[in-house]
């Protein structure tokens, strides 16, 4: 269909406002981290880099970084492992039965966060689970788990089984052409299980408030309870630096998968 | 090269193998020997048995009960992977992951070959295919002619005493398919090892066998040569699976040596009788009929019978001529161009010997499996 010029521009400036809408939020943390004053207020006031050395230097800040780092890394290798044989079993089960296991499954995300918090934190004060890595990694792999086994699954879908007979027929016991022909096959599914598995964890804020206390935070935690206690810029510094982590994380490997598209095609 | 060795092949014993899928049996009692080097064809409908059968050779698919024999061992229970037998599919099957390179190194990779062995068979087997220049492309790089001359390549380097084909050649276009057929018969004979080859195409199983078994609802009707298939059909199916044929039907008489059957008020007469109680039909194939005018003085002892031409077909070297016999049924001849031509709908009389004609017994499901 031809589209005439001035709605061509019209149709331009709409997805540019639309754009600016989904982005404006995330970028005004940009400016506030560098002001001057301890204020959040916007627009800041003067250049300083105060909040970035706090960041760095306050405990507080640095540690529950790195509990968060610890926990998310953990959480993303667990569920990535449990999630990718739960897809694989109910690949290669029964129709009928399998879509239930999958339902089952996929619980946590439709159950709403807080109503599974006050579950887990009920749960936790018995086993005394509360503020320890055990207890978030294990709360967090709840929450991650569906995300693997989607993307798992999806991978699996379209996996032409038949490459594993044919794998066999030149000599492949089933771990072997599992390992050199479906794993290799299935792995951008699986690496996008972990990246999703990595960022449920790593921003997870909900449960993580329940089963938290004060001797082991992670950053959304320390985030949420710096900024209801005193409006410190910091939170606008952390904000700017995961969001140049994120973006150049994702950007760079988006550019590496079309690459490697490109190569194959 | 070396010229083929028969000792390199293994024999196939099958012996009343079956398999059922709850109730429906897809092979019913099969019983088969392939010889040592032996280029093997199972023919027929789909549904017929005979992938089934390659499946349970193959170790994909278990029997429910017989034996099988592949080079004198027994291997019923023996894992695919284990049974050391090169197997290509109709959709190729190739591991889009790995270069053409790697694909065809698999098998040797797996078997522990050390890398100068191992590249040195995989370039002579790419050679054999001649796809020696693609060893560093991708499969989604390849036509669809290439990826398969690659997947022979990928099942014969490893040196398999067996090697079995399922419809390789189904999902390509003729030209390239005739073509193939050759370069499989010249690897055939070049490697010496036993073909299994699983094909619906009567041509393709001509043109390639040394033998052919036929296959109908999970059983074998006959095993023979194109030849022998041909001449000798030994049942129905058989006579009207492999090439063109013609079969009538009618009020059958038969005495000691001779059966007449009576089609329409006509009477023609073979010179053969079957034994047992079925109803005879006549098999005759289009060589053996000969088309004239009506009133034109026939062979002496010829049988005749009148129709009309219903469809007349230019094929090059000759005419196919189908005709409309008086009962409804068509004949199927085939003439040289040298003779006389016909027009649609022109009154017909079509000659043929006694002798010519193949007596069976009738089975209504001979029709009704035909595509």
């Amino acid at each position: 269909m031809e589209i005439k010029p001035l709605t061509r521009v019209i149709l331009g400036l709409v997805c540019l406002l639309v754009a600016i809408w989904l982005v404006a939020p995330t970028l005004v943390v940009v400016p506030m981290s560098f002001n001057e004053n301890k204020s959040l207020a916007f627009p800041p006031q003067g250049f300083s880099w105060q909040w970035y050395q706090n960041f760095f230097t306050n405990p507080d800040w640095s540690s529950s970084f790195l509990n968060s780092l610890k926990v998310a890394s953990v959480v993303a290798v667990l569920a990535t492992v449990l999630g990718t044989l739960a897809a694989f079993g109910l690949d290669r089960m029964k129709a009928g039965s399998a879509n239930l296991l999958r339902m089952l499954m996929l619980t946590p995300m439709v159950v709403p966060g807080v109503v599974l918090a006050i579950g887990i934190y009920a749960v936790y004060l018995d086993t005394h689970l509360v503020g320890t890595l055990l207890g978030f990694v294990l709360a967090h792999t709840i929450l991650a788990l569906p995300f693997v086994l989607i993307a798992v699954s999806a991978s699996l879908e379209v996996f032409d089984r038949r490459l594993e007979t044919a794998a066999a027929s030149l000599g492949a016991g089933a771990l072997t052409a599992f390992r050199t022909v479906t794993l290799p096959l299935i792995l951008p599914g699986i690496l996008s299980g972990l990246l999703f598995a990595f960022a449920t964890s790593f921003d997870e804020i909900v449960v993580s408030l329940f089963i938290t206390n004060p001797y082991l935070k992670t950053l959304p935690v320390q985030i949420f309870s710096s900024i209801t206690r005193d409006a410190d810029p910091t939170v606008a510094a952390v904000g700017t630096i995961l969001l140049f982590a994120t973006t150049i994380l994702i950007g760079g490997g988006m550019l590496l998968l079309g690459r490697e598209r490109k190569g194959r095609q | 090269m070396k010229p083929a060795q028969q000792s390199k092949g293994a024999a196939i014993d099958l012996e009343s193998v079956s398999k059922a899928y709850g109730g429906f049996k897809a092979l019913d009692g099969v019983s088969l020997r392939i010889e040592p080097g032996e280029f093997m064809t199972l023919l027929g409908p789909s549904g017929s048995g005979k992938t089934t059968t390659l499946n349970v050779v193959a170790g994909f698919t278990d029997l429910t009960s017989g034996k099988l024999l592949v080079g004198g061992k027994n291997v019923v229970g023996v894992p695919a992977h284990k049974r050391n037998i090169g197997v290509v599919f109709q959709h190729y099957a190739l591991f889009p992951h790995m270069s053409v390179g790697r694909n065809v190194a698999y098998p040797l990779t797996l078997r522990g070959v050390d890398q100068a062995t191992r590249q040195a068979r995989v370039a002579r087997a790419l050679d054999m295919v001649k796809m020696g220049d693609f060893a560093h492309r991708y499969p989604s790089e390849l036509s669809g002619g290439q990826q398969q001359r690659v997947a022979l390549a990928r099942a014969i380097v490893f040196d398999p005493p067996l090697l079995l084909m399922d419809e390789p050649l189904g999902a390509l276009d003729k030209k390239l398919r005739e073509w193939l057929q050759l370069e499989i018969k010249r690897i055939h004979r070049e490697l010496g090892t036993t073909f299994v080859y699983v094909t619906h195409d009567q041509e393709e199983a001509l043109v390639l066998s040394d033998r052919i078994a036929v296959f109908n609802r999970g059983r074998i009707e006959q095993v023979g040569t194109g030849r022998q298939l041909y001449d000798e059909p030994a049942t129905l199916f058989v006579g009207r699976f492999i090439g063109d044929s013609t079969v009538l039907r009618g009020e059958a008489r038969s005495d000691g040596t001779s059966t007449a059957l009576t089609i329409a008020g006509e009477t023609v007469t073979a010179s053969t009788r079957i034994n047992g109680d079925a109803r005879p039909v006549m098999l005759l194939r289009p060589e053996k009929l000969a088309i004239r005018r009506p009133g034109q003085s026939a062979a002496d002892g010829a049988n005749r019978l009148s129709g009309t031409i219903a469809e007349a077909i230019y094929l090059g070297s000759e005419s196919k001529y189908e005709v409309k016999l008086a009962d409804g049924s068509a004949a199927i001849v085939r003439s040289p161009l040298t003779g006389e031509s016909f027009g649609l709908g022109e009154p017909v009389e079509l000659c043929f010997h006694g002798a010519d004609a193949k007596l069976l017994a009738d089975d209504s499901t001979a029709d009704t499996t035909l595509t």
